[in-house]
């Protein structure tokens, strides 16, 4: 059994008057599990509550041994959010060495970060000028800084061509043959065979989680966008 | 708090500013020309009026304007995603904030020393006191700007809004600093007030300066407009949150 590096209890997250997570658990252990589920599931709520971002009402978060969002797990834990958070009036190298500073590592770490994606050419062009895939990918390099130990990728690949996302899982599954665990959301099912690992989401809910083969063979249907339908279909019949 | 992340804040939003031409133009150009559109204004009128509002002006400066780049920056950074980003690092709400202070203290050093320059070298400007102090009482004032921006920019939502905060807080301060209606002169209630806003002392500072320069009462001022840029850091962090609703 692997170890999990994730571990969610009873998760309970009200915002506004909305409960978005009615009480979710799921474990999440090394290589890299997808979170698929359509927009507005609870994915991004879930996600922040994992780097302890979120206001939780109840329940428990563990990562990598620890409460969500403690000291120790701040440089271990890389997370993108959906939309780029990086600085616009910044180069790509100038965003990536003022948060390696931040997290405290070495500045061939930024080097490194760019470079594997694939943003080496654009290095000391300013960001608010790239294209907004190459932006994501700004982002998703700062995430990158320092080798953590867990990245946690709020649909990092919506928008991309498909040679770049077909790359960009590529780097996925290297940081996770590096011993890393990555969790990648998506809202587009067909990313869902290139997971390890799957865990499909509905309404707050995880309504299945096992590798693509396992889902598939579970629920008798040919790819994942059937598979979800039968799930869907069958918890309401 | 952790000097190294402090330092990269400050290094970065300085980095940011320098990328901004027109930005940091008009942040050191134009408190000089205000000033010498001041000073010829009274040119041909009797008395010595711009040694009275000069230095109400150069207490001004630095306030107004580090209150808006503030309140307008940490806003971008509140809504852009990257402040979020920044509090799942190893970094300290302190840190954060001392970071922009230190970066738009150092600006408003270098835009009070140019302003202050062209009053006293090239206007005319009598200051009794030692000029060096008038830099630092601009600066404290930029401080001030700079920890009052940050505590409003948690009450906007966009920039609009940020930006109306600068005639709800910085105007009444203005009319109420004592450069029309010597505070004195004021209505009791409008004295009081006067005496609980932080800009009244600053301008009481620069113009102390220039009058008297009785230090004693110019450091007390001083103490007065630090101690509300501190109220106003602390209340700021409070408003910085790691988790969100």
């Amino acid at each position: 059994m692997m170890k999990n590096v994730i571990e969610v209890r009873d998760l309970v997250v009200v915002r506004g008057s909305r409960e978005v997570l009615p009480g979710i658990s799921l474990d999440v252990t090394a290589g890299v599990t997808g979170l698929l589920g359509p927009s507005g599931c609870g994915k991004t709520t879930l996600m922040r509550a994992l780097v302890g971002a979120q206001r939780l009402r109840s329940g428990s978060v563990e990562v990598l041994g620890e409460p969500a969002g403690s000291a120790p797990l701040r440089t271990r834990v890389g997370y993108v959010t959906q939309s780029a958070s990086v600085y616009d009036d910044l180069t790509v190298a100038e965003n990536l060495t003022f948060f390696a500073r931040v997290l405290g590592v070495a500045r061939d770490s930024a080097e490194e970060a760019v470079a594997s994606v694939g943003l080496a050419d654009q290095r000391h062009q300013v960001v608010g000028r790239l294209s907004g895939g190459q932006r994501s990918r700004v982002s998703l390099a700062v995430a990158l800084l320092g080798s953590p130990d867990l990245l946690v990728l709020d649909e990092p690949t919506v928008g991309l061509d498909p040679v770049l996302r077909r790359d960009l899982w590529g780097l996925f599954h290297r940081i996770a043959e590096g011993g890393a665990a990555v969790l990648v959301s998506s809202h587009v099912m067909d990313e869902a065979e290139r997971c390890d690992r799957l865990l499909l989401m509905r309404e707050g809910r995880i309504i299945a989680d096992g590798s693509p083969g396992e889902i598939r063979t579970q629920t008798g249907a040919d790819d994942i966008e059937q598979a979800f339908l039968h799930l869907v279909e069958g918890a309401a019949a | 708090m952790n000097a190294r992340i402090t330092f990269a804040v400050a290094g970065r939003v300085l980095t940011q500013v320098r990328r901004d031409h027109r930005t940091l133009a008009m942040l050191l150009v134009v408190p000089c020309l205000l000033i010498s559109l001041l000073w010829w204004m009274f040119d041909e009128l009797p008395g010595d009026m711009f040694d009275r509002f000069g230095p109400a002006l150069l207490a001004m400066f630095p306030f107004i304007v580090m209150f808006l780049v503030t309140s307008v920056t940490t806003l971008r950074e509140r809504s852009s995603g990257t402040l979020e980003r920044l509090l799942t690092m190893p970094m300290g709400k302190l840190d954060f904030l001392l970071g922009y202070a230190l970066a738009f203290g150092l600006l408003a050093a270098v835009q009070s020393a140019l302003a202050v320059a062209v009053s006293v070298g090239l206007l005319g400007l009598e200051v009794n006191g030692p000029v060096w102090l008038l830099g630092l009482v601009a600066v404290v004032d930029a401080v001030l700007g700079t920890a009052l921006g940050l505590l409003v920019s948690a009450f906007a939502t966009t920039e609009f809004q940020a930006v109306q905060f600068m005639p709800a807080f910085v105007l009444p301060q203005i009319l109420l600093c004592g450069l029309f209606v010597p505070r004195e002169a004021m209505p009791g209630v409008l004295e009081a007030i006067s005496d609980l806003l932080p800009l009244s002392y600053a301008v009481d500072a620069m113009q102390e300066l220039v009058g008297r320069a009785d230090e004693g009462e110019v450091w007390r001022s001083v103490g007065v407009v630090a101690g509300f840029a501190v109220a106003s850091l602390a209340l700021g962090a409070a408003t910085l949150r790691r988790r969100t609703p």
